[in-house]
């Protein structure tokens, strides 16, 4: 299956109650998908096209403030549509998921493969201070399970969660086990479970549950912002998610997360054939992003280099990390931008002339 | 009647509504906000529909609107409040939701999610308050002001050469298949108020009825901005306001017999 239609399936299947999207290259399968399987015959799913992406999220917002669990995707220049709104979720602490299957900026760019969005994605986009958890895919199979991981880490945190993914693994075609069929929460376990925040109509025995980001009072402003970025400490606490694949010997680490990984993952295997101990290290989890697990790894290497499919934007989180760790161990960049994806090949090319050459 | 006579509970013949809470409003004096949100209230209470309700406020003096009506409440962003509102009633369809929207909300920054709810004609209660300014901003220009009306970004008057034109919002809206009841009210006299009323709950029962988007205009006064004290801006409504803006039904698709489109599909 493609991995578009994969996140379809997997939001039908993990009791997803609602879909609200606008078309845009190059994830339109995603809804495509929804449409063509029907869900609100089978599971009650609301499918619903609207009339834009400023809308979609909105209507995302306003579902996910009744506690129901819901769901948008888009691609970058609709996901910088989204940014308003993606504030605004924050803001008011809902749990939702959004689906960025990135493509070429800036602008309107081009509809081939991307990794520009990852400071969007991982600093903000939005204005204000908050975060989003962000899940980086690297196969179909993880499409497939990061839709429910996604859901279940924005419950816990009550906090929006992204899939940040691109145009490659969108239309990819690979194998997929799907995960099996959840049934949608019933009205009590929703009330069960959100009662205490949610629109779901003011009951005689609580108080009205006002769903807003609203506080004129700077002080009590101020408060929010503490909650929120204690709850984002609790994140980098517990929900560090990465990979490593042949770091156990290795002098020189890659650092790549979704499609890049994917091409990293050949290029160890080259390296490793040409005798350079080489080894990748996959970050699954962009927010909260795996610093420590670099800061340690730092003192056994020699060099790292990120391999990005844009300008080098990651570059900056695991410089900063590795700074952390006290070692002077110098961190390079190699990538390409506007849709070009590099070869196994060249990546090692690039790690040959910046570590092993120079 | 002695005093304490007049207050026994059998001898009261005006309350404020249970579902008004004790917050104190922050609206101006001779502001139209205060009598929709009692009327609001009322109509709530009345359908006993408090449990199930919930508003969606926007941004714009009425912003908090949510501190006042003891219902469960939205804040949306500027102008997106139908898509919240969309949001709300499509995954919850036994609820009974309605947007509360100013001019510049509703009309300007919020233009395309309007005509987008109307049209797909969501299961949803919209009231607009005209006051053909931005009354929180403090008076600027809004989509709905008059032709010569003065305000802070037009000093010298709306001209049309630079500023356009009015925007009827509410003749385009009565054009779309999925509305079934747009009409225009006003709140300025105990008569007026009570149509509005009516017209108000007319609309919440189309939503129990499942019968798409009612649509509700309040020609709405803005002493503040207009510079005038409440009395003369009640005469200043009358005489500039309703001759550009009539008050009536545009649209009642019960009596014109029109078929609410997404009747069959809502009611599922």
């Amino acid at each position: 299956m493609k991995g578009n239609e994969v996140i379809a399936e997997a939001a039908i299947r993990c009791g997803c109650d609602g879909y609200f999207g606008y078309p845009i290259t190059p994830q339109s399968e995603v809804m495509e998908t929804l449409m063509a399987r029907e869900p609100w015959d089978e599971t009650g799913m609301v499918v619903l096209q609207a009339e834009s992406e400023v809308a979609s999220i909105n209507m995302v917002y306003g579902a996910a403030g009744s506690g129901k669990k819901v769901m948008t995707s888009s691609s970058s220049p609709g996901v910088s549509l989204m940014a308003e709104g993606i504030s605004y979720i924050a803001g008011a602490e809902l749990p939702c998921l959004i689906v960025n299957v990135q493509r070429g900026g800036p602008g309107l760019g081009t509809i081939q493969p991307s990794q520009a969005d990852y400071f969007q994605s991982t600093k903000g986009g939005g204005h204000g201070d908050y975060r989003l958890i962000v899940l980086a895919p690297a196969s179909v199979q993880e499409m497939n399970d990061f839709v429910a991981l996604g859901f279940d880490l924005a419950y816990k945190y009550r906090n929006p969660a992204m899939i940040l993914t691109d145009g490659a693994i969108g239309q990819m075609m690979e194998k997929v086990e799907l995960s099996d069929f959840q049934t949608r929460m019933t009205e009590d376990e929703i009330e069960s479970k959100t009662g205490s925040w949610a629109t779901r109509g003011k009951k005689k025995n609580r108080e009205r549950n006002i769903i807003t980001s609203l506080e004129l009072d700077s002080e009590k402003m101020e408060e929010n912002n503490l909650r929120f970025q204690e709850k984002y400490q609790r994140m980098e606490a517990e929900e560090v998610r990465y990979e490593t694949f042949q770091c156990e010997d290795a002098e020189y680490i890659m650092v790549a997360f979704g499609s890049a990984a994917r091409i990293c993952q050949k290029s160890v295997e080259l390296a490793r054939a040409k005798g350079l101990k080489v080894g990748l290290l996959r970050p699954i989890t962009l927010y909260p992003f795996p610093k420590q697990p670099l800061a340690d790894i730092a003192k056994q290497v020699k060099g790292f280099m990120t391999v990005e499919l844009n300008a080098g934007q990651m570059i900056e989180d695991v410089q900063l990390a590795v700074s952390c760790s006290g070692c002077s161990v110098p961190v390079s960049y190699f990538g390409r931008m506007g849709g070009v994806i590099p070869t196994p090949g060249e990546v090692v090319e690039a790690l040959e002339e910046k570590f092993i050459k120079a | 009647m002695e005093l304490q006579e007049i207050m026994k509970p059998e001898n009261r013949v005006y309350e404020k509504p249970k579902l008004l809470t004790e917050n104190t409003m922050h609206y101006c004096p001779g502001c139209s906000h205060g009598v929709v949100h009692k009327l609001l209230a009322e109509v709530i209470e009345e359908l006993e529909i408090q449990g199930r309700t919930v508003g969606v406020s926007p941004v714009g003096c009425s912003v908090f609107a949510y501190n006042y009506i003891d219902i469960d409440w939205q804040e949306a962003a500027h102008g997106r409040a139908p898509a919240v509102a969309t949001g709300i009633a499509r995954v919850n369809p036994e609820k009974v939701v309605f947007t509360y929207q100013g001019d510049g909300d509703l009309a300007s920054i919020g233009t395309a999610e309007i005509m987008h709810a109307c049209n797909r004609g969501e299961n949803m209660v919209v009231v607009f308050i005209n006051n053909a300014i931005y009354g929180m901003t403090g008076g600027q220009m809004a989509p709905t002001t008059l032709i010569g009306q003065v305000t802070s970004t037009t000093p010298c008057g709306r001209d049309v050469g630079r500023n356009g034109y009015p925007l009827k919002i509410t003749e385009l809206i009565a054009q779309l298949p999925g509305t079934s009841y747009v009409t225009r009210q006003a709140v300025h006299t105990p008569a007026t108020s009570r149509k509005c009323k009516k017209a108000l709950k007319k609309a919440f029962q189309n939503v129990l009825d499942k019968k798409g988007t009612s649509f509700i205009e309040v020609v709405s006064t803005c002493s503040s901005g207009w510079r005038l004290n409440p009395v003369e801006a009640n005469q200043w409504m009358e005489q500039n306001m309703f001759p550009f803006y009539p008050v009536g039904d545009l649209k009642d698709a019960e009596k014109d017999a029109v078929e609410p489109v997404l009747e069959k599909e809502l009611k599922n």
